[in-house]
């Protein structure tokens, strides 16, 4: 390969840079021409039905059966922790708050990523590829408002499901080892729990971070598909792309979600 | 009206850039109504981008395309979608709805722009699928078609509208003997039978010159010549005569632009 | 037939969302339907509250009553006023009831017990218990036990 001088360096640099903006500003105006613009879709509403069935329902399996470990492993670990203090009673909120605060909004949307934000991206790709939304669009229905709007609606109202149901799960895992296997009295266990879960301050907080969650991963996953080289090839690179990104930015805004939320200032 | 009724579609000085580089150039195109036109040309050469031009799935640089009387580029995105309604596509791979059975995919475009009872829709669908022979493939799905029973699908569902311009994107690329003589008697017919504009984007030579009323050659950002298949076939422009002969060099070199082959040849120590 | 699998597939999934929800504010969070109408709210003032917090339990023999809903501290008097709501069929606690901060083990959370008085008055809603005692903050007893062994040995 040729050497580059630095002023070439610079440059490649800021090409880059542009490419970056320029990428946000089109999946930005992608987004808003989606959800905002105006256009025959057809029966909008069994359209998001189908996509709520492909994104949510199918999706289901893997959020129970990992929240289910989850919530058991925090409360076996926990115990270990809590009973050298001598306070294992506390477990319960402490499975209860870590779940609702951290682990069920950021798993559940990592696995949304891998599970559903993967599958629409190349099935959105795989569209393109196959001249599915040029034909689409040649009939004169807009692909944006077809294809990609109730992929975006289904994902907006999937995440935050999925998250709770998680959290849910999780916690009926962790009081099923901490009563009945590791004999923690039920009663201080639901009481601790209670006494110190808050309804807005966990619970609701919880809730908006999936809801941003969901709404950043289905974006980049759709927007990723619709986005992509219509090659084999391009395909799978953007797969691989909205899972790395989507997992990026939910870890990155978790901790400015949770900075704002929790932090004293 | 900047258009004469008499022309489906007109292009009048078109130009296209992609990145810094012309694709085209000025160009005039007019395409009558009722008849079958070609375009033609080497791979490379546009054809595609002319047909998403006339499609208005890609805004020329400059100049002003003409359907049916409405300048497309200055349309907004929604007077688009409504515009296409009178234009049907059919795909290089015909492009299926890959989630719907062929019944459903030859239904779709009456779905989603009218209002008709389920009965009528069917026997709508009936009739295109009677037309392109695939009435007996209505329960299939799109995997388990053939490509080119794909494309028949493809070209009922492209029928479905009666638009008045059909646009063929290379109909014939692989394709076997018999369905390729099934394509083209197809497209002669629906345009006889429907009295369409049907612009067929090719560049197999021997079929596009036998249903073709009219062919325009493009190549090298400009349009290269015209006229009737008997007319181009005696044209005297070098360009033309090889590609309607097909032979290896020419205006068209068989060499992609180099250095001096000695040069390089030498040079590598 | 397919359509209609799909679309109580989707509706069961929606209701499970739901369920959740309910779960986590009922369950979890503890979070009582309409709770401002069933309690009524009682006041005492602490010389000292430390690590009592907002939702800690308020207790009658042991059996949980109400919770803290609100700390603050008293201008004039410069004690901490805590505000604790009742659950509305505990409407017989004498006005001379004591409140204590308790604390759950020796390390656990702090939270309200009351102890009953002999008064027939009751206390009613907005009403004050007077006769409080503070929480034990162990810094406070250590010092005081080292400060108590260290003049017994200088009286000898």
């Amino acid at each position: 390969m040729r050497k580059r001088t630095p002023i070439e360096r610079v440059a490649l640099l800021g090409r880059a840079g542009i490419d970056v903006v320029a990428t946000l500003g089109r999946s930005s105006m992608f987004l808003v021409r989606a959800l905002l613009g105006r256009g025959t879709s057809g029966n909008s509403f069994h359209l998001l039905v189908k996509q709520l069935h492909s994104v949510g329902v199918m999706s289901l399996a893997i959020i129970v059966v990992s929240g289910l470990f989850i919530g058991m492993v925090l409360s076996l670990q926990g115990f270990n922790i809590l009973s050298s203090y001598g306070s294992e009673q506390a477990v319960g909120q402490m499975v209860a708050l870590t779940l609702l605060r951290e682990l069920g909004p950021v798993v559940a949307a990592l696995l949304f990523a891998g599970r559903a934000g993967s599958a629409l991206t190349a099935e959105i790709g795989n569209m393109k590829s196959t001249e599915q939304l040029s034909s689409l669009a040649m009939i004169g229905v807009d692909p944006l408002k077809h294809i990609v709007a109730p992929r975006l609606w289904a994902g907006f109202i999937s995440m935050p499901l999925l998250a709770m149901i998680f959290s849910v799960v999780g916690i009926w895992g962790g009081a099923m080892v901490a009563v009945d296997w590791l004999g923690v009295y039920e009663g201080s266990f639901w009481s601790n729990m209670q006494s110190s879960v808050s309804f807005t301050d966990d619970v609701l907080n919880g809730v908006i971070k999936s809801i941003v969650f969901g709404f950043v991963v289905t974006w980049i996953a759709v927007f990723q598909g619709y986005d992509c080289e219509p090659t084999s090839e391009g395909i799978s690179q953007a797969t691989t792309r909205t899972v790395v990104y989507a997992s990026l930015a939910v870890l990155g805004l978790d901790f400015i979600l949770t900075a704002l939320m929790f932090g004293d200032f | 009206m900047g258009a004469d009724s008499h022309y489906a579609v007109e292009l009048k000085n078109v130009s296209f850039k992609r990145g810094d580089r012309d694709i085209f150039k000025n160009i005039d195109v007019c395409i009558p109504r009722g008849k079958v036109i070609g375009i033609m040309g080497p791979s490379g050469s546009g054809k595609t981008t002319l047909l998403r031009l006339i499609a208005a799935e890609l805004k020329p640089s400059a100049g002003e395309v003409w359907v049916n009387g409405v300048d497309l580029p200055t349309l907004s995105r929604s007077e688009l979608f409504d515009m296409r309604k009178q234009m049907g596509v059919l795909f290089q791979s015909g492009a299926l709805f890959t989630d719907l059975d062929v019944f459903e995919n030859v239904a779709f475009p009456l779905r989603v722009h009218t209002k008709l009872p389920d009965e009528m829709i069917r026997d709508i669908v009936l009739m295109k699928l009677q037309a392109v022979g695939l009435r007996g493939a209505i329960d299939l799905m799109p995997d388990e078609l053939s490509g080119g029973m794909k494309r028949r699908v493809a070209l009922a569902r492209a029928i479905a509208l009666d638009p008045q311009i059909l646009i063929y994107d290379e109909p014939f690329v692989g394709q076997d003997p018999i369905a390729m003589g099934v394509l083209v008697r197809l497209i002669r017919l629906l345009n006889d039978a429907l009295g369409i504009t049907s612009i067929v984007v090719s560049h197999d030579l021997a079929e596009t010159a036998s249903i073709a009323d009219y062919i325009y050659v493009v190549g090298n950002t400009q349009v290269l010549g015209q006229g009737t298949p008997s007319e181009l076939m005696k044209s005297d422009s070098p360009r033309i005569q090889q590609f309607m002969q097909g032979a290896a060099d020419g205006p068209v070199p068989f060499h992609f632009p180099a250095a001096s082959y000695r040069d390089d040849l030498l040079g590598a120590r | 037939m397919q359509n209609r699998t799909l679309e109580v597939g989707v509706g069961l999934f929606l209701l499970a969302g739901l369920l959740a929800l309910m779960l986590l504010a009922l369950r979890v969070s503890g979070l009582t339907m309409g709770s401002s109408e069933d309690t009524y709210k009682v006041y005492a003032y602490f010389d000292n509250i430390a690590g009592l917090t907002v939702r800690s339990k308020v207790t009658m023999a042991g059996v949980t009553i109400g919770k803290v809903v609100a700390i603050d501290l008293d201008r004039d008097s410069y004690t901490g006023r805590v505000t604790m709501s009742i659950d509305k069929e505990v409407n017989n606690l004498p006005e001379d009831s004591t409140a204590s901060i308790l604390t759950a083990g020796l390390l656990g959370e702090k939270y309200i017990g009351i102890s009953v008085g002999g008064e027939e008055e009751v206390l009613k809603d907005g009403g004050t218990i007077h006769d409080t005692q503070s929480s034990l903050v162990l810094e406070d007893l250590i010092g005081k036990f080292l400060l108590n062994s260290v003049n017994k040995d200088e009286s000898k």
